[in-house]
Formats: C-alpha cells, sequence, structure tokens
C-alpha cells in the first residue's frame, strides 16, 4: 500500500474527529484486552510459555540461515517449491509469473499481513488477474477499497452499518437487493457469494504464520475456514511468506501456538490451524496439485546483530495494539502503512525508511503496556527510543523539535540555569492558569486543543524543597 | 548471484558470532530430540479423564458431543444429529474402510455417498487420526481415504473420533502421527477447534463464516471392527 506514515500527525487530527471510529476503538480496548486477561489466567502455565516461545525463537533466529535451508530442503522433498525474495518488486513478480504458468483469471486470497506489505492485490490486478480477499474482514475493506486497520481484524473500524452499506452497494449485482441489518444475514450472504470464488479460483494465495523446518510445512492460524477453501480447491497454492516465520519443528511451534490465540483474541485456540506440506499426494481426492511457497526478506535480515533483531521474534498476534492507549486513540488507518500500533512503530521504518516513517516511534506514551502484554516479550518502547536517538542523529527530526531537544540538553547539564528557568517557566503558567487550568498555551496549541494543561501553582519542587528543609532546620 | 545466494550470504555473514549459535549437529540433535518444552497441566492425564477434559473443552468453543459403545452406534448417532437440526438425511461419508464398513442399512432413511466432499453437500462424516483434550481440538489429516474438503465444504461436519485417539498434549497427537505416517507426511493436517466463525463484524461472535456451522464429534469407546 502507499504509504502515509509521513502524514500520521495529521491522519492522528482527522482520526480523533471520527465518532465511528471511536465506538470501535472502544469495543477494541474492552473485547480484546478482557479476552486476553481471562485466557491468561485460565492457563497457570502462561507466563512460562511466554519464556519458552521467546527462548526457541530467540535459538532460531541465531541458527536462522540453518533453519531456513532445511525448511527449503522438506519443502523440495515433499514436491513443493520454496522462492526466495529479496524486495516486495521480486515477491509480486514471483507470484505473478506462477499464475501465469496457469493461465490464472481469478485467485482467492487468504489472510496476509505480508501480500499487504508487498501490495499484491493492485500488482495482480494491473496485470489482469483478479484478486478475490476471503476473509470476511479483508473481503470488507476490499470491497471499501481501504487497507486494513488491525493485523488480525482489518475491518475493526467499520460498523454495522456501514459493513450493511457496502454489501448493499457491491452485492446487487448478485441479485441481492435487501439492506441488511443483522450480522448473522451479512455473514451469511458473503459465504454465499464467496462460496462460487472459492470454487472457480485458479490460484489460492495464503499467507502463513508459521513455517516448520522439520517437516517443510507452512501454517496458517484462521477461524473462518476462508483460508482452507483457498488452498484445498484450486490447482496451485502459493503461500506468501517471511524468512522470520521459521521454527525448528513441531514442539517449538505448539509450545508458541498456546500464547497465540490467547494473547491474540483470548481464545484457547484458535478454530483452524492448518499445516499444509507439499501438493496433493497420489491417490489424494483433493488438495492442490502445485505447491510454492515464496519467501520475502525485505530488510528482515538487516536487522540481524543490531538492538532491533528482537522484532523478528514477533508472531503478529495483534496484542500490543489491543492494549495501546495510542492505538485506542487513533486507530489503525492514522499509522499510514501495513502494521499499525506499537509493533507498527517499532517495525514500519524497516519497511519505510525512518525519512518517511520517523513519526510513528513518537506514536508512544511509553507506559509500557505493550511489552507487559507482547507473548513475545519484545521490548517495544525500547525499539522505538533507538529509532528516536536514530533519527535525532541523522538529523531526521526537524529543525525546531531539534533546537528545542539540543536547549533542553544544555540547560539540563547546567543546574543553575535549570533552576533558573524552572522558577521562571512555573510563574509565567500559573499566571496564564484560570482556575488552576491552561486552556490555551502559546506555541502548545498542540497540547492545550484537545484537553487542559494543568497550571502549576507557582513554585517549582527544588524551591519548595528548600524551604521545607530550611524550615526543619 | 541468485536472490538466496545473497540471502544466505548475508545470513551467514551477521550470525557468525551471534549469542547461541551452535553447530548444524546440535541444531540437528535437538531437532531429532524432539523434547516438548512445556506441557501444561490441564494436558496431562490418560484415559477417561482426557475424554471428559476433550469433550468439556470443545463444548465450550461450540461443538457438540455424542459419545457411543461401539462403532454400530454411529449410523444412528448421526441420524439423530441430522434429525435435531432438521436436516436432510444425506450425508457424504470419508472413503475409509472404518466408516463405509458401518452398517448404513440399520438406517434406511438415510441417503449416503463417499468421496470427496462437492459443493451441494450438506454434511459430512469425516474421521478423525486424533483428539486433543487441553483444548478440545482435533486432529485429521489428508489423505485418499480422508479428503480435506470433507472438513470445509459442508455446513455440517460430522466427525469419528475413537475414544482410545484422544491425546492429552498437541506434542502427544503429533508423536502419534509420525508413529503412523514417518517420512510419508500428509499434504494436510488440520487442527479443528470447534465449527467456523468470525467475529468481523462489531466484533459479535457469529457461528459459520465460510467453514462448517456446526461441528458434531462423535466419541466411540470401542472402535474394534466387528467382522461378519
Ligand atoms: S509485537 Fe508482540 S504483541 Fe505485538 S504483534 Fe508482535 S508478538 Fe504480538
Amino acid at each position: 500500500m502507499q504509504s502515509t506514515a509521513f502524514d500520521f500527525e495529521n491522519n492522528a487530527h482527522k482520526a480523533l474527529d471520527d465518532a465511528e471510529l471511536r465506538q470501535a476503538m472502544a469495543r477494541v480496548a474492552t473485547n480484546f484486552t478482557g479476552g486476553r486477561a481471562a485466557a491468561a489466567a485460565r492457563l497457570p502455565e502462561f507466563e512460562a510459555l511466554r519464556d519458552r516461545a521467546v527462548e526457541i525463537k530467540n535459538h532460531t533466529i541465531a541458527n536462522l540461515d540453518h533453519y531456513l535451508a532445511l525448511f527449503e530442503r522438506n519443502v523440495e522433498k515433499r514436491g513443493g517449491k520454496v522462492h526466495w525474495c529479496a524486495t516486495p518488486r521480486e515477491a509480486r513478480e514471483t507470484i505473478l509469473s506462477l499464475c501465469r504458468q496457469v493461465g490464472a483469471r481469478t485467485v482467492t486470497k487468504g489472510k496476509s499481513m505480508i501480500a499487504e506489505e508487498i501490495a499484491l492485490n493492485p500488482f495482480l490486478a494491473e496485470n489482469g488477474v483478479e484478486p478475490i480477499e476471503t476473509d470476511l474482514g479483508e473481503y470488507i475493506i476490499q470491497l471499501a477499497d481501504e487497507p486494513p486497520s488491525h493485523i488480525i481484524g482489518p475491518a475493526v473500524h467499520k460498523t454495522k452499518r456501514q459493513v450493511a452499506d457496502l454489501f448493499h452497494e457491491h452485492h446487487r449485482k448478485y441479485g441481492k437487493e435487501k439492506i441488511l441489518t443483522e450480522g448473522g444475514d451479512m455473514v451469511a450472504e458473503a459465504r454465499e457469494i464467496l462460496r462460487q470464488k472459492f470454487l472457480d479460483a485458479d490460484v489460492g494465495i495464503t499467507g502463513a504464520n508459521f513455517l516448520v523446518a522439520e517437516t517443510g510445512s507452512t501454517i496458517i492460524v484462521t477461524n473462518e475456514g476462508n483460508g482452507d477453501l483457498t488452498q484445498t480447491l484450486p490447482q496451485m497454492h502459493i503461500v506468501i511468506s517471511a524468512i522470520d516465520k521459521v521454527v525448528p519443528n513441531l514442539e517449538d511451534v505448539s509450545t508458541i501456538l498456546r500464547v497465540l490465540a490467547r494473547s491474540a483474541t483470548g481464545q484457547e485456540m484458535s478454530v483452524y490451524t492448518t499445516f499444509s506440506t507439499g501438493p496433493r499426494r497420489d491417490g489424494d481426492l483433493d488438495g492442490p496439485g502445485q505447491f510454492h511457497v515464496v519467501l520475502l526478506d525485505n530488510g528482515r535480515s538487516g536487522l540481524l546483530g543490531t538492538e532491533k533483531q528482537d522484532l523478528l521474534r514477533c508472531i503478529r498476534c495483534g496484542a500490543c495494539m489491543n492494549h495501546c492507549p495510542v492505538y485506542h486513540a487513533v486507530g489503525g488507518h492514522a499509522y499510514g502503512w501495513v502494521y499499525p500500533g506499537p509493533i507498527g512503530a517499532a517495525i514500519d521504518p524497516v519497511f519505510l525508511g525512518l525519512e518517511e516513517a520517523r513519526h510513528l516511534p513518537q506514536a508512544s506514551t511509553f507506559c509500557g503496556k505493550c511489552e507487559q502484554v507482547c507473548p513475545m516479550r519484545i521490548p517495544l518502547p525500547k525499539i522505538m527510543r533507538h529509532w528516536r536517538e536514530e533519527s535525532f542523529e541523522r538529523r531526521v527530526t526537524p529543525v525546531v523539535p531539534r533546537t528545542l531537544m539540543e536547549a533542553w540538553a544544555f540547560v539540563a547539564r547546567h543546574p543553575r540555569l535549570y533552576g533558573l528557568g524552572a522558577r521562571l517557566a512555573a510563574r509565567i503558567l500559573k499566571a496564564l492558569g484560570r482556575d488552576g487550568k491552561i486552556v490555551s498555551l502559546p506555541l502548545g496549541s498542540g497540547w492545550t486543543d484537545g484537553r487542559d494543561f494543568p497550571a502549576p501553582e507557582g513554585r517549582t519542587f527544588q524551591e519548595m524543597w528548600s524551604a521545607r528543609r530550611g524550615a526543619r532546620s | 548471484m541468485t536472490a538466496r545466494d545473497r540471502l544466505f550470504a548475508n545470513l551467514g555473514r551477521a550470525l557468525a558470532m551471534a549469542p547461541g549459535r551452535v553447530s548444524p549437529a546440535e541444531a540437528a540433535a535437538r531437532l531429532d530430540r524432539r523434547t516438548p518444552n512445556l506441557i501444561p497441566d490441564r494436558a496431562q492425564g490418560s484415559g477417561e479423564e482426557l475424554v471428559e477434559r476433550f469433550v468439556q473443552w470443545a463444548e465450550r468453543v461450540q461443538a457438540t458431543t455424542a459419545r457411543v459403545a461401539t462403532l454400530a452406534d454411529v449410523p444412528a448417532a448421526a441420524a439423530d444429529f441430522l434429525n435435531r437440526h432438521n436436516l436432510p438425511q444425506r450425508l457424504r461419508l470419508a472413503p475409509h474402510p472404518l466408516i463405509e464398513g458401518l452398517d448404513w442399512s440399520s438406517r434406511p432413511l438415510i441417503e449416503v455417498a463417499s468421496g470427496r466432499a462437492e459443493a451441494h453437500d450438506l454434511s459430512s462424516l469425516a474421521l478423525a487420526f486424533a483428539g486433543i483434550a487441553e483444548t478440545g481440538t482435533l486432529m485429521l489429516h489428508s489423505g485418499p481415504q480422508t479428503p480435506t474438503t470433507l472438513n470445509f465444504l459442508p455446513d455440517n461436519h460430522i466427525v469419528l473420533l475413537p475414544a482410545r485417539a484422544i491425546a492429552g498434549s498437541y506434542e502427544a497427537a503429533w508423536a502419534r502421527l509420525r508413529a503412523a505416517f514417518g517420512d510419508d507426511w500428509p499434504r494436510t493436517v488440520n487442527l479443528v477447534t470447534g465449527p467456523s466463525r468470525t467475529a468481523d463484524i462489531e466484533q459479535e461472535l457469529i457461528l459459520g463464516a465460510h467453514g462448517p456451522r456446526r461441528l458434531h464429534i462423535i466419541i466411540v469407546d470401542d472402535d474394534a471392527r466387528q467382522e461378519g
């Protein structure tokens, strides 16, 4: 997708004025967080499982070349093929040429964030292959021509009314004239329309939550069953995934699966966890005749050995955004690219460059909730801080904040100057306040437009401290 | 140099001194040990205990279950399910001897056909390879006698599960699958936990998104086949 990450400030302002988005985000804040907490409480070993999951991924990352090569060998042993792609462009072209091999006209798709990362849909469409999203949330936003706003609930920002209107507009061509009001009827209508698409598709494209080196299997984790119809019915199954998804064996993936759904939706286990290994075997009555795995790097290997390497542990569960006050306030679209929320703030600069994405690592209150709930214990705030430092050092940060920060650093290193400044500021701010509040702050409207700034009492902490000490002695 | 060569050259360089780096032999040994990492208490136990736990968790995710004594009771249990939901008495059967060999003549009203599922099939009867008690999960695999379409195309997914196939943990089920298939791993392994669902519209839980609306599990205590 086209990034608008550079415009985070404007995007966020617009989002704050969107009443329907407010409602949707309130639902995210209560449902997902409550679900996760309950699921974690039901499993006494949950915290210990997180530790083991972290160990498994750290071991895999330290030996990534070994496990990727083993994965490839096992895919090929079972008659599949792995395609290595350094860039999104290579991945798009590989997928298109595979589609052309079988003369594909339509392609059904399971939900894949990597497909979003490489902007696959517009590319296929431009080249005469129609991509059809089949995950209900992805289907809704494809009709709306919008990017996903959440990595596991792409349409969490849409209300039922909006979905009803979209279906009314786009389903008329299938003879569906009624405006629906019940969620159940909407699901049934989409099911009926998509069923035919599954049966007609020439190629099915899915993502992969994990790759298992031991068996050469790719894994999808879903609730709807769309990914399974996508990969079982057409003659070719293409998996689009990335090099950081590999795990050594079935024992390892079982451990990680125990923390994935619980962290994501609060389910004990997602409904369908499907392991795909090669094409259909001789004698099989169904399944794809061809199996291809397109493995993308897109800068991931460059994180190895850096202070941001821990990002490679991410299993894209969405818990960090579900618990993030900034995400709750602005929603996913404000981030302007594929991965929103804390994981997006920490990883989007890898894919977009720091110039483009420099606002995102600032989109944090450093409350630390994301790291606390991240099943893979990724130090997201620390990584955002690294980006901020880098942005300052590389002079990506604009002049005004830079100068202010430099001035601040100077003052902070000179205690007497600091004391003087603080005394002045406290008195000026007190004078600006009415009833202990400042409703408009010169040069600070970004703060006071949305809320009041508490006015100080007129004296600094140091002044009061020395006054108290003076009174005692 | 291909993209693959470049990637592996980069990885080799970046990882040469990485903490936690092990030799290929050590990595291979770790893989072969197949040691489970951490099995929760909930996945421990045996026999009846596991069957009960399986049922409890499966029902929590809106699967329904029936428990019968022998294979001879399966046709009646399947018919009951179809009747209860006012469904046509028609079933697509897994072309597996255990299921095809059931005495369907005892239920003359049920029309059965075996094979992969077709678009118009409303109900299927599949065979699970294992049950996993810790989350009420079924393990099914593809094969000439167990086509995957049976698990996804029909609206109603009925699954025969021998009681002794219920394991405690995912790891225990994997061990059984490895023992059964060795290197001849099936194309598809499905772990199924409840019927299909979505929460994509205002986070309301709605069953039957694309896969089956209903999942009914018939647990058979004694799955020995009566000959003759
Ligand atoms: S960073 Fe952690 S919480 Fe966020 S999506 Fe990744 S694994 Fe989940």
